[in-house]
């Protein structure tokens, strides 16, 4: 019986060899998805889940500050080592203020020291380390790390790929304010990726 | 007699231009398939659509230093891409493309071709062994093995074909058949159809059957020394086998040259273009088989199925 059961396994599972050629035949005749990169450029449509570099995101009022709170998540869950976040510092209080703190600590009032602002007064990330895992966004409290979408990234010096992402953020608004004055709301989904490499620190 | 001799120079001179076209076509037939399969252009930058890709291709080829490795014997290692080039011109002969389109009309045509076929296993056994690298001796080992298994299906398959029609000359063999699909002798041999041309996969190792080839296990198997035109020839005749044995298959299962309407070569050859696809497809299908399971298809069910097939045959004949 057993013998029976395997020959016409056998023979049944030729069915998956017709399947096979039905996959191909599909794929053969589908359009392809391929671009001729020098005189074609990537949408951002066809972007969807692509891992380019990090960035930083900015806040909704203020798009050149980022939403980051220097909570050092990032630094924490990275596997390669490649962040570097240097905390702001409380701002320094001039000689006045200093005197005036004094005269109210004497008074016996409570005083109110300057905080550290809970922004990143530096924000370093090394590309030739990072190996896109994505721990850092996904610990990041703020939501303030995102992957960019540059697909075109290339650089002639290994020191180009330490990006400084302040200064990537700040270019980025400005790109954007420039924008939003020329007003030129073309189709997102035919604009191709802007190529910039936003290294410059 | 000059006539004759004449007649067979021009005829293979003409067989000659004719593998060189077809194996340029196929190059780029092949990689365009592969490609699209893939959801890529394929060849695309040398000339239109990437047209003068498999050119360009074979000036690299002739191009290209010709290397023979320490310790290689040197006649062997040389003696074999000439020994499966050559033979294969050969085998084009008794062919009948069109009604008046065959090179040399012979009773024993179907012979010459499994008998001269044979040679390019004797090629591929040098080849591997001449090279003197372990890939290469795998690599033929394999083809050896692999090409005698595979030879007797098909010789089974075709025998079948011959039981039916009483002839092993092409040319009488296609007569034998109408130009419609149901005049066809696949019609009423499918399973000899089908096992010939799995075992014709098998002979002209292409894939699934590319074990002596193999680039994932033996880097390039028996061609692994081979540079430039060496192995060029080696690609040549590999495109030349595959052509030999589609329009076999044309000329016995498919009605040859007859086709419905107008009777004329360009049937024959879309008949063997279609086939070629087939293979191209189905080597950009299906994964490379395992050793031992190339073997068990081939004593397990193409061999049973074959002998099946012919007892079969030869007994309806007889009644």
């Amino acid at each position: 019986m057993s013998v029976f059961k395997k020959f016409w396994d056998d023979v049944s599972s030729l069915w998956s060899l017709i399947v096979g050629l039905k996959v191909t035949g599909k794929n053969f005749a589908d359009k392809n998805v391929t671009l001729h990169y020098p005189r074609e450029t990537v949408t951002s449509g066809q972007l969807e889940g692509f891992r380019g570099p990090l960035e930083l995101i900015g806040k909704p009022k203020d798009p050149a500050k980022p939403k980051c709170i220097a909570c050092m998540m990032c630094v924490t869950a990275c596997p390669s080592k490649c962040i570097t976040v240097v905390k702001a510092k409380a701002p320094k209080p001039t000689e006045a203020e200093l005197q005036a703190m004094k005269e109210a600590e004497e008074r016996g009032e409570k005083v109110k020291k300057p905080k550290a602002p809970k922004e990143p007064a530096k924000f370093l990330y090394d590309f030739s380390l990072c190996s896109l895992c994505g721990s850092c966004v996904e610990n990041c409290p703020a939501k303030a790390l995102r992957y960019s979408s540059n697909v075109y990234l290339t650089v002639t010096d290994r020191k180009e790929l330490k990006m400084d992402l302040l200064a990537r953020l700040g270019a980025q608004a400005e790109a954007a304010a420039v924008e939003t004055v020329v007003e030129n709301p073309k189709n997102v989904e035919a604009e191709p990726v802007e190529k910039e490499a936003g290294t410059e620190s | 007699m000059p006539v004759e001799l004449i007649k067979l120079l021009i005829a293979l001179v003409a067989i000659a231009a004719f593998v060189g076209l077809n194996g340029l076509v196929l190059v780029y037939l092949e990689r365009k398939v592969a490609g699209f399969v893939q959801r890529r252009p394929g060849p695309y930058e040398v000339g239109p659509q990437g047209l003068l890709q498999p050119l360009a291709d074979a000036v690299k080829l002739i191009g290209k230093q010709l290397f023979t490795p320490k310790g290689a014997d040197k006649l062997l290692f040389w003696m074999a891409p000439v020994l499966s080039f050559f033979p294969v011109l050969l085998l084009f002969l008794p062919i009948p493309f069109g009604p008046v389109a065959t090179g040399m009309e012979m009773n024993l045509g179907l012979l010459l071709i499994l008998a001269f076929a044979g040679l390019n296993v004797l090629a591929i056994c040098l080849a591997g062994w001449g090279s003197n690298n372990k890939w290469g001796i795998l690599g033929a080992a394999r083809g050896v093995a692999q090409s005698v298994a595979y030879e007797i299906p098909l010789l089974l398959s075709v025998l079948a074909i011959a039981f039916m029609t009483g002839s092993l000359n092409l040319t009488t063999i296609v007569e034998g058949q109408g130009g419609w699909p149901w005049q066809w002798n696949v019609f009423v041999q499918p399973l000899a159809f089908i096992i010939y041309f799995v075992s014709a996969l098998g002979e002209t190792n292409r894939a699934p059957f590319d074990l002596p080839e193999a680039e994932s296990e033996l880097t390039a198997g028996f061609h692994t020394e081979y540079s430039g035109m060496g192995f060029g020839m080696f690609f040549l005749a590999e495109y030349a086998n595959m052509i030999v044995v589609c329009s076999v298959a044309a000329a016995l299962f498919l009605g040859g040259w007859h086709g419905p309407f107008f009777d004329g070569a360009w049937w024959f050859l879309a008949k063997v273009y279609t086939l070629l696809l087939i293979m191209i497809w189905l080597r950009w299908t299906y994964p490379r088989v395992r050793f031992d399971q190339l073997l068990n298809i081939n004593w397990k069910w193409l061999m049973p199925l074959a002998l099946l097939n012919l007892f079969i045959t030869a007994f309806v004949m007889k009644l």
